[in-house]
């Protein structure tokens, strides 16, 4: 069944409090979606992203939950469920790094970036869709990133988690095609977020430079690839990877 | 609830949920084999069974349903429970 153009719909989006997760959760509650903006550590940030979202006419609520720990992902959809209802939308966009050179990297360092980044992908999908699959749509949306399709040094924790994303997302798009739910990803390249402002002026400037359209990404930028992802618009793309990274990796 | 309402009620199920033909279901019947059910349909009738009936199914239960009747039985079981 098709969805209806523009109807609200109940999205969840995991680390939607700063960075790309909070253009998202804006854009689709600019769209009239319902959003529930999940969080871990920084509640300011999250309630400051769903008053904004409020001052624009939007609905939202904020969720703090680990989400690569099985019971606080249960207790976060049952929280979402109660308060807005079933989870229609969801974007996987909670991450962190912990880069390192391998010959460097500790074990630590490889296991936080795997729950965080990978792992949660798995619980969430598998804890919302139940609900997708009793309502016979839904979309699921999950944040990659440049360095899961082309690699860079420093990273192979990230980058192996976010190419485990891919995977994931062309896996369960298969599995779940024939209940009209969609599985796609979007790879970010250089987004000014805080996660790319860790890295410095000096290495922010220096990936300008191998960028096509000569600049770093804006994450409003990233949220309209997963907007229309959301869309109906998209309702004939599924287990697809758009890259959106200025043309960095062509 | 006696295990004749149960059966009716799963085969109404069945025929609501996933959209059999009424006349297709027995008790003996196997789901991938004879009703044509994939496997995530069976994940699904068990998702309509834990709402409809009100009862818990843990996985390692429900991969051991494979007929009707074997679907109908665990029911009865944990309403009994």
């Amino acid at each position: 069944m098709m969805a209806e153009e523009g109807k609200s719909r109940v999205a969840l989006v995991t680390g939607g409090s700063r960075g790309i997760g909070r253009a998202v959760a804006e854009l689709l509650a600019a769209q009239g979606h319902q959003v529930a903006i999940n969080y871990v550590s920084n509640e300011e940030a999250a309630n400051e992203a769903v008053a904004s979202i409020e001052a624009a006419g939007g609905a939202a609520i904020a969720i703090k939950a680990d989400v690569g720990d099985e019971d606080a992902v249960a207790a976060m959809m049952t929280q979402v469920q109660e308060q807005l209802g079933p989870v229609e939308i969801l974007v996987n966009n909670a991450g962190i790094t912990r880069d390192d050179l391998l010959m460097r990297m500790k074990p630590d360092a490889w296991d936080t970036v795997m729950q965080t980044n990978l792992k949660s992908v798995y619980l969430c999908s598998k804890a919302a869709l139940r609900g997708m699959l009793r309502a016979r749509w839904g979309r699921i949306i999950n944040v990659s990133s440049i360095a899961g399709v082309a690699g860079n040094a420093g990273q192979a924790n990230y980058a192996a988690a976010k190419a485990g994303v891919i995977g994931f997302t062309m896996s369960l798009a298969k599995e779940i095609g024939s209940r009209g739910i969609t599985v796609n990803a979007v790879a970010p390249g250089f987004i000014e977020t805080d996660m790319t402002a860790a890295l410095g002026n000096d290495a922010a400037a220096a990936a300008a430079d191998q960028i096509t359209l000569g600049r770093l990404g804006r994450p409003e930028e990233v949220a309209s690839a997963v907007g229309y992802l959301a869309s109906a618009e998209a309702s004939y793309i599924t287990g697809q990877t758009i890259v959106v990274d200025g043309g960095l990796a062509i | 609830m006696d295990r004749a309402t149960i059966e009716s009620k799963l085969v109404d199920l069945l025929v609501d949920e996933l959209g059999l033909e009424r006349d297709d279901i027995s008790m003996e019947a196997r789901f991938e084999e004879d009703l044509d059910v994939d496997s995530l349909g069976v994940v699904e009738l068990l998702m309509a069974l834990e709402d409809n009936f009100d009862v818990k199914i843990p996985d390692e239960e429900a991969e051991k349903i494979t007929t009707v009747g074997e679907a109908a039985e665990l029911v009865s079981q944990k309403l009994n429970a």
